[in-house]
């Protein structure tokens, strides 16, 4: 089966960022299989790098002055990694790895300002993230940055912190509410006593804390450790249902079908957890590329400036404008809301969000300005003024902004083809563009971009 | 017909504006009309309100005890024989004396938390302290009893959870005008303008325009009555005192909004708080002064509720570096024309009985008060709005 330029898009944004009509062109003949190979095949692991040396100090040596100046590079360098996972996912061919790897960034949601153990988790997630969600789910629960955002250092014998042992079974394995019970975590708590770290923050099994008495959880019983829960966890195929329903709600745009996830957690649990098979067997199904599921999907702010980026490259003269424009949008990578992740779907637009998302492409585009035909009405003396005026607001929010779109690379990614411009830009038919038929290609992409439709993948 | 098929036809069907129906009832009302058409305004103190240097316990050994560096001795106006007010809080003074304001103390929930955003996010949401809610409860309020965007604002360039309702949003503020503007930028309001109500689907096209058209109208609505009122009593010059101005210039004017939510940050008071929280206080009240009083001039204090509150209080005990850390249970403001038990609602908070981490326990839990001004100020189901039923108390 070869897929239509709608359908490719449509996997391309759901396993990615959007697609370029240059790169379109160029595999567009291809069966939905080989589609599906090249996006495995592109996604290699690597993990990202940053430099963090200046970490590597032993606190207790410091002065009050020099922690607290560590601190705030700490703030700043969380803000650094940020930005630095956003050039890469505008940058790389390996698109489906940092998609999925969003999906479980915001599933194994942890916030703290600790570029070491943050940059550590991500790159966790990284390397599973098109893998084994056993093996995810196990490296996350030990390391650093987990242990620490959900206090499992506090958890030992003589004080069980429930923390961890409450969140892995609602958010991270069987969902809210779904099959477990008060006391279940109360004994997976104990469990997991004894998992810590040590000084140059890494994972320690502290035995001298453990509860080594016996437990019973989920209906088993035994002198349980941490691993036997997280294995436990995943022998209950509630896990690979709740997962699943999160993830085909994350590729399809809107809550899937019972019947879908059922299938779906059938194909995960019987493969042990792959998500490699999962996710091919979902990118190859009919039910994705059914109708009510193209466009139907509200852009996460990171997917809207990921993909805006990918089709006109972008030089941020000042870095810190990105970390705005997220934070206008409610997205900042590495500091999702709560442990519960960030509010998806319609919950990404309200008035001032959605109102800045129909701003930004003029913003980092075109200084603010969206084009406009003077109307026949208009005195010349009008029509001066308001080009005048035009050009302060240019000038001011030039200043503010410093983002500058290089168009001749932009010319290259669209094969210097104005044609149809909306069915490549937008995955759903737009109520009203005015667009005008001496529009050049800048104004024209500036204008789709600007719609309530351009929100939607 | 398909509906996509419908969509794509109307595109530049004609010059003809169409008014979305929802749109069709709303006219100016006469601020005479208005009276009795209640409304909340809620302020967050973020940060963590030190409530012992608010309503201090001057004569409670306990106190003096713990904050033997910055605990407050002169100048307090007293409330009674074991309260006393933060000597920079004048306005509030005066609204307790006259009756216009009642304190509860000791407010909070079971299993506090300590970190900012978690906290604010269950005070913003109702929750229990193990439950993630998406919707705050001003959204849920705006699900459940409104039609339109702007019957919840917040004064804001951001709308926080608090106001995030499953089906409708409130709307984020900061200058009427400049939202008015924005919203008529040509290209937007082509695309605005093309619209019918009816064409709203129930998919994430249709929330979208949804979404456009409330906030394009509301933007509308909004800005209208705002240039009809110019507030004229002395508001601190300040963001906090802008957005009050803003808030009563919105009330006086007619604007039937229910709700509106405003914060005043910088009470995160580690390090040196004394003067820092003072200047704090000195802000708030002025700003409550000023906002009482345009209320007053335009007839509206009778039908205005103020709720204050912070994410959390602060530890009994001070810190090495004459500040103080993440608490538990605070004070509580209720300041309204309208108030059934005004003065102190409740008794003192216990400093004997701290919890493990020293800090005080609550006694009302805060879903009590937010059950109370739903049902009994204004008249919604509060276990609609709230998920399950909360003790009602009396102090409206």
């Amino acid at each position: 089966m070869a897929l239509s330029d709608l359908h490719i898009q449509h996997l391309y944004w759901r396993a990615g960022f959007g697609i370029t009509r240059n790169d379109l062109q160029s595999i567009r003949k291809k069966s939905v299989d080989k589609h599906v190979d090249h996006l495995f095949n592109q996604s290699e692991y690597k993990p990202l790098k940053y430099n963090l040396s200046q970490f590597e100090v032993d606190r207790k040596e410091l002065s009050k002055e020099e922690r607290k100046a560590l601190r705030k590079e700490a703030n700043q360098t969380m803000i650094k990694l940020n930005l630095h996972w956003m050039e890469h996912m505008v940058a790389t061919e390996g698109v489906l790895r940092e998609k999925m790897a969003l999906f479980f960034h915001d599933h194994f949601a942890v916030r703290l300002k600790n570029p070491v153990v943050c940059l550590e988790l991500l790159n966790i997630i990284r390397k599973h993230s098109i893998g084994n969600f056993g093996d995810m789910l196990l490296e996350i629960s030990q390391s650093p940055a987990m242990i620490i955002f959900l206090n499992n250092q506090q958890n030992k014998k003589s004080h069980p912190n429930e923390n961890f042992a409450r969140e892995v079974m609602e958010l991270f394995t069987l969902g809210r509410d779904n099959g477990y019970t008060e006391n279940d975590i109360k004994e997976a708590a104990r469990a997991f006593t004894g998992w810590t770290i040590d000084k140059q923050f890494k994972f320690r099994f502290n035995p001298r804390v453990h509860d080594t008495g016996g437990k019973t959880i989920l209906g088993r019983s035994g002198n349980f450790k941490g691993e036997d829960v997280i294995q436990i966890l995943l022998e209950q195929k509630q896990t690979a249902r709740y997962l699943c329903e999160k993830l085909l709600e994350f590729l399809l745009g809107v809550p899937a079908e019972k019947e879908d996830i059922e299938r779906c957690a059938d194909l995960l649990f019987q493969n042990n957890y792959d998500l490699s098979v999962l996710l091919r067997s979902i990118f190859t199904s009919d039910t994705f590329y059914d109708e009510r599921y193209v466009g139907a999907k509200i852009k996460s702010p990171t997917d809207l400036l990921v993909g805006l980026n990918r089709q006109v490259p972008i030089d941020y003269k000042d870095p810190k404008v990105i970390l705005q424009i997220q934070r206008r949008l409610n997205q900042v990578l590495f500091f999702p809301p709560n442990v519960a992740g960030w509010n998806r779907g319609q919950g990404w637009i309200d008035s001032s969000t959605l109102l800045f998302r129909m701003k930004l492409p003029s913003l980092v585009l075109n200084f603010g300005v969206i084009e406009w035909q003077p109307d026949e009405t208009l005195s010349e003396e009008m029509i001066a003024r308001l080009n005048n005026q035009q050009e302060r607001l240019q000038k001011r929010t030039e200043k503010k902004i410093q983002a500058y779109p290089n168009w001749e690379r932009c010319e290259k990614n669209f094969a210097g083809s104005s044609e149809n411009l909306d069915t490549f830009l937008l995955q759903t038919n737009p109520v009203a563009i005015d667009i005008q038929s001496d529009d050049d290609l800048k104004t024209r992409i500036i204008k789709i971009m600007s719609t309530p439709e351009y929100q939607l993948c | 017909m398909e509906r996509r098929d419908f969509l794509k036809s109307s595109v530049f069907a004609s010059g003809v504006v169409l008014i979305p129906s929802f749109l069709k009832g709303m006219q100016f009302i006469d601020t005479e009309k208005l009276s009795g058409y209640r409304n909340v305004i809620i302020i967050q103190l973020s940060g963590g309100n030190d409530g012992l240097s608010t309503i201090v316990p001057h004569q409670d050994d306990i106190y003096l005890k713990n904050r033997p560096n910055i605990g407050l001795r002169d100048n307090l106006f007293k409330l009674s024989d074991e309260l006393y007010l933060n000597s920079h809080c004048r306005d509030l003074k005066e609204l307790y004396d006259n009756g216009e304001m009642t304190i509860i103390n000791s407010v909070g929930y079971p299993n506090p938390n300590r970190s900012h955003f978690r906290s604010t996010d269950i005070w913003h949401t109702g929750s229990a302290s193990d439950q993630f809610l998406k919707n705050g409860w001003l959204g849920s309020y705006l699900d459940a009893n409104c039609e339109s965007s702007y019957q919840g604002i917040q004064f804001d360039s951001e709308l926080s959870l608090i106001l995030k309702g499953k089906n409708l949003n409130g709307i984020s503020v900061t200058d009427p005008q400049q939202l008015f503007n924005t919203t008529r930028e040509p290209f937007f309001k082509n695309i605005a303008e093309q619209l019918d109500s009816e064409m709203l689907t129930e998919d994430n096209q249709g929330y979208l325009y949804k979404t456009l058209v409330d906030t394009y109208s509301s933007a509308d609505y909004i800005y209208e009555h705002f240039k009809t009122y110019e507030a004229n009593s002395e508001f601190p010059n300040n963001k906090f005192g802008m957005s009050l101005k803003g808030i009563s210039q919105l009330i006086s004017s007619g604007l039937k909004t229910r709700v509106y939510y405003t914060t005043l940050g910088g009470f995160d008071t580690h390090v040196n708080q004394l003067n820092a929280h003072n200047g704090l206080m000195k802000t708030y009240s002025e700003g409550i002064g000023a906002l009482v009083k345009e209320l007053k001039k335009s007839d509206r204090f009778k039908d205005t509720l103020i709720l204050t509150f912070s994410e959390f209080g602060r530890r009994v005990k001070e810190n090495g570096s004459k500040g103080t850390d993440h608490g538990a249970a605070n004070n509580l403001f209720v300041i309204g024309g309208g108030l059934k038990k005004p003065g102190l609602y409740n008794g003192k908070p216990n400093l004997e009985n701290l919890d493990n981490n020293g800090d005080i326990r609550y006694e009302i839990d805060f879903r009590d008060i937010y059950a109370t001004v739903l049902d009994n100020w204004l008249q919604a189901d509060s276990r609609l709005v709230l998920g399950k039923e909360f003790e009602k108390l009396s102090f409206i």
